[in-house]
């Protein structure tokens, strides 16, 4: 299949168009809203909360009988909210620290859920088959009205942090401050945390339980090597989550048995080392090549300083010198002089060296390269 | 006699449970026992979520062992798995090493990442894997007793309990050999490492031995389940003591006792026995989390409120002190001058009447000869901190005890 057809597809498929649509909002979702999540701190949140929000869609399933999606959703949000807020009593009231409490909170809720989802699979009107597809995810099963809820939240949090932005910004970096400015940051708080909880429990259904996290985290911490600018992370993280669906799906959809929730992750997580590696400021490639420019510059600077001091002692700084003495110099390569000779800071006569006027002024003003920047 | 008899039949077909039942409750407790023990050190060591991330990266190791072995209890299998969960460690450690992302974010992106990984293994080879995911994750302690080993012919109970005790053994007989070690590698890194052992290799050896139980124990209780059988034992007894020895024995009864329970819901609920286990654990952290006596939410409350009262005794006295006018020390005055509440403004007196701090006639309030005292002493421990002053009154008050 190639990619035209695969495109015409898309559109022209209900399943491929729902599930690739699904999947592309919901990484825009979480992708927004988990750049907030890693600068705040509170990455793992994301998989604690995905893992409490079990409880709730059991417990709203045992209290209404109906497997509508909405509702479960609502069962999902409340216990997802317990969840971290319970975390957070647990941090600020005793001397357990934020790890214990995520871990905590996680497990003991996922068991609870489980012992309902295993009590409800037992219970004689058996309307229950399909619960557990909040375990894993099946992106194959949304259907159009789960798109248009996911767009509705979308627009709802899209709108909310645009009214907001200043204020989330100010919470976000500098909370104190936040406070003396007058902002009930307690409010602010509660409303972010809100979003983040919704959006985790958005897409539950597509890529379930365990993998939510990776949802969360991935594309906002791929977004965070490439700017300083907490709009423009945002933005980009939105668009990582959002590719990472579509081209998600479309692996998926182009081999059999291979489900479409491992897929996303592990695209998005090619989206996180790829951004690890290359970005320009941050990368690991770029701070290598820089770490080593600085090595080279350095050795040649230590060469032309020791040069500079043999040249000090002469009344002509162009005294012509052997080039054996500087073999006795550590920083001294065949390589280095020949850099020197290009940058017109020394001219060689054969076996001799001799410092040019501009390499000797270089080479006094090198130790005050600080103040010459300033 | 015959009575003696019917009463031994009676208990046989009743009360005593049958032989699944016990080798079920006996695996259920080694595991909880060989959870709590790398737990307790993991809580201490702000490590908890590592042993999440071990328990769902383990998987792709579990997939590709099961491919070779094709038997889940192999030992080749667990140590293959238990490899991929130190790899997880490791690579958690690089990325948090590069600086890019804040710690726990690191955590966050290996793994799901290798979860995945694992997931489309399993999903791509799925005619010749008879492994569901379900059950790595979730697994099912009522299957354990029904998979035997046999040697020579001979039934010699369930292969997962010999799987897990030999984990325990190993476990607790490294804990003993390097308890000194873990205690001052845990708490005081830098001293470890001055005293001559490295932080470095008891940090793997711990994560070793976590990887290893976790892959011992997730047939039995799943991946997720052995997080919580791990962290809650250990967080609970951290609640209720600061003793490192004593928290390890907390940590072990604890697990086992709602491993039992635990297993005794389940029956009676017809429910998963790792999720009523774990429901059980979650309700003992509940208890201890409001109950526990010093640590607990309610008693810390009590103690911020006291504290706060306190503060308000000392403003009070203080102003007392400093004010010899009848016009100043009237009750009605007070409250508008130091500007309190009618109820806050009440407990303080009350307090201060209740210690003989002061006294009222015809609502004017004078200091006593101990309030006085009790005054001058706090005063001088704000100003000079120094502890011996108030040594006698760390009993009455909370708000000098640190």
């Amino acid at each position: 299949m190639d990619l035209q057809e695969y495109i015409s597809l898309v559109f022209s498929d209900y399943t491929l168009r729902t599930i690739t649509f699904g999947t592309a909002i919901l990484g825009a979702v979480t992708g927004m809203l988990g750049s907030f999540a890693v600068l705040r701190k509170e990455s793992l949140l994301g998989d604690a909360i995905s893992h409490a929000a079990l409880p709730g869609i059991a417990i709203a399933f045992l209290i209404t009988g109906i497997k509508d999606g909405n509702v479960l959703l609502i069962g999902a949000l409340i216990s997802g909210l317990i969840g971290t807020f319970w975390i957070r009593g647990i941090v600020a009231k005793t001397h357990l620290k934020s790890d214990t409490a995520l871990g905590l909170i996680l497990s003991l809720f996922f068991g609870f859920g489980m012992l309902l989802l295993t009590f409800i699979q037992k219970q004689p009107d058996a309307n229950q088959a399909g619960l557990d597809k909040y375990l894993f995810g099946q992106a194959a099963t949304l259907v159009e009205s789960d798109v248009w809820m996911m767009t509705i939240s979308t627009g709802v949090c899209l709108f909310i942090l645009m009214l907001f932005w200043k204020e989330f910004k100010l919470l976000l970096f500098d909370k104190d401050y936040t406070k003396t400015l007058g902002f009930n940051t307690q409010l602010i708080d509660i409303l972010i945390t809100t979003f983040i909880v919704l959006a985790i429990v958005l897409g539950l259904q597509t890529v379930g339980v365990v993998l939510m996290s990776a949802m969360l985290l991935a594309p906002a911490a791929a977004a965070r090597q490439w700017t300083n600018s907490l709009a423009t992370m945002v933005f980009l993280a939105a668009l990582f989550g959002a590719l990472s669906g579509v081209f998600g799906t479309a692996i998926s959809a182009s081999q059999n048995n291979l489900s479409t929730g491992p897929i996303i992750v592990l695209v998005a997580s090619v989206f996180v080392m790829f951004s690890f590696v290359f970005s320009p400021s941050r990368g690991l490639l770029f701070k290598q090549l820089r770490f080593i420019k600085n090595r080279r510059d350095l050795e040649l600077h230590k060469t032309l300083a020791f040069m500079f001091h043999i040249a000090e002692n002469h009344k002509n700084i162009s005294h012509p010198h052997a080039i054996k003495i500087l073999n006795n110099f550590q920083g001294y390569t065949r390589k280095t002089l020949q850099k020197l000779v290009k940058k017109n800071y020394v001219t060689l006569h054969g076996n001799m060296w001799s410092l040019t006027d501009e390499g000797f002024k270089t080479a006094s003003n090198l130790y005050n390269q600080q103040s010459r920047h300033e | 006699m015959r009575a003696s008899k019917l009463l031994q039949i009676y208990i046989t077909n009743n009360l005593v449970m049958n032989s699944a039942q016990i080798e079920i409750q006996l695996i259920a407790s080694l595991v909880a026992v060989a959870c709590a023990i790398p737990g307790t050190f993991l809580v201490l060591r702000k490590m908890a979520m590592i042993s999440d991330a071990i328990s769902h990266s383990i998987l792709p190791g579990v997939v590709i062992g099961f491919f070779i072995t094709h038997n889940l209890n192999s030992p080749l299998l667990i140590l293959l798995a238990a490899f991929t969960g130190i790899i997880t460690v490791v690579l958690v450690e690089y990325i948090q090493k590069t600086k890019l992302v804040k710690e726990d974010t690191a955590i966050g992106l290996v793994f799901p990442a290798l979860f995945s990984i694992g997931v489309i293994l399993i999903a791509k080879n799925a005619n010749d894997v008879h492994l569901d995911i379900d059950a790595v994750l979730l697994g099912e302690l009522a299957f354990a007793p029904f998979d035997r080993l046999v040697v020579f012919g001979v039934d010699m109970g369930p292969k997962s309990l010999y799987i897990i005790g030999s984990i325990l053994l190993i476990t607790i007989t490294l804990v003993i050999t390097f308890f000194k070690e873990l205690k001052v590698s845990t708490f005081d890194k830098g001293l470890a490492s001055s005293l001559g052992f490295s932080p470095v290799i008891i940090h793997y050896g711990l994560m070793s031995v976590s990887s290893v139980t976790t892959v011992g124990a997730f047939d039995a209780v799943g991946a997720i389940l052995v997080v919580a059988l791990m962290i809650a034992p250990a967080a609970t007894a951290y609640l209720l003591t600061t003793n490192l020895k004593k928290m390890l024995v907390l940590a072990v009864v604890i697990g086992v006792s709602s491993a039992i329970s635990g297993y005794w819901l389940a029956h009676w609920l017809d429910a998963s026995i790792a999720g009523s286990m774990t429901t059980v654990l979650g309700l003992i952290f509940l208890f201890v989390y409001l109950f526990a006596p010093t640590k607990g939410v309610i008693a810390v409350m009590y103690r911020e409120r006291q504290q706060q009262t306190e503060v308000s005794l000392l403003t009070f006295l203080l102003h007392l002190k400093n004010h010899t006018d009848n016009n100043e020390r009237h009750i009605n005055h007070l409250r508008e001058h130091i500007n309190w509440q009618k109820v806050t403004a009440t407990r303080v007196l009350n307090l201060a009447l209740k210690n003989n701090m002061i006294t009222i006639d015809m609502n004017i309030i004078s200091l006593t000869k101990k309030g006085d005292l009790f005054t001058s002493k706090a005063i001088d421990y704000i100003i000079t901190n120094e502890d011996s002053q108030i040594e006698d009154m760390k009993d009455d008050f909370f708000l000098f005890r640190g």
